[in-house]
């Protein structure tokens, strides 16, 4: 598992941002409707967050898939622990549970 | 219907769900990177199982996942699932 070259970066990446999206396209032009969907949320909420492109990385494309025994992107990371694909994120968005999550884990955002 | 098909039986005998719809939305996905002419690329897929009880969202799309995991590799482009457990359905 751990040999794997894409998983040292992914860690490296996932824990030197409290947030970070692992997603198609940027935050600024998402190329995907579900990646578009997760940036839309943290964007409401003006939570600081990392976008990767996976689409300009063949290895975190891939690697990020094993490493979080998850087949989609995007995917969302909270301090270091995967949070959930595109449903789950919305869904917890509009429930007002990534909003708990983030004061839990004291991440900054505007209610 | 092939990969329709081939969703339901595989979710049938994996988590014998109490109700199982698979909506293909291929037709909105039309033109669009991933989308094939025939359709059926685009799954929205809402399951209500007792496989599903006392476990976190993330571990129940895993179980799904999983079990369509020849499907997510190939045929299936993009999936959105809504997983319940009996209680919630």
């Amino acid at each position: 598992m751990s040999d794997n070259p894409a998983f040292d970066r992914i860690k490296s990446e996932t824990s030197e941002s409290d947030v970070v999206l692992f997603m198609k396209g940027t935050p600024m032009f998402p190329q995907c409707g579900f990646s578009a969907a997760v940036v839309g949320a943290l964007t409401q909420m003006q939570v600081k967050f990392k976008g990767i492109n996976v689409l300009e990385d063949a290895e975190i494309r891939e690697g990020i898939k094993d490493f979080s025994n998850w087949p989609t992107i995007p995917q969302l990371y909270v301090k270091g622990e995967f949070v959930g694909g595109c449903d789950i994120v919305k869904e917890m968005y509009e429930t007002g549970e990534l909003q708990k999550m983030f004061d839990d884990k004291s991440i900054e955002y505007a209610a | 219907m092939r990969v329709a098909t081939a969703i339901k039986e595989k979710l049938e005998r994996a988590l014998s769900p109490d109700r199982l719809d698979i909506i293909d939305e291929s037709h909105k996905h039309a033109g669009h990177a991933g989308a094939r002419p025939g359709g059926e690329s685009h799954f929205h897929v809402e399951i209500v199982s007792p496989a599903f009880e006392g476990l976190s969202q993330v571990e129940r799309q895993r179980m799904v996942y999983a079990a369509l995991a020849d499907e997510m590799k190939g045929d299936i482009h993009a999936l959105s699932l809504k997983t319940l457990s009996p209680g919630e359905g």
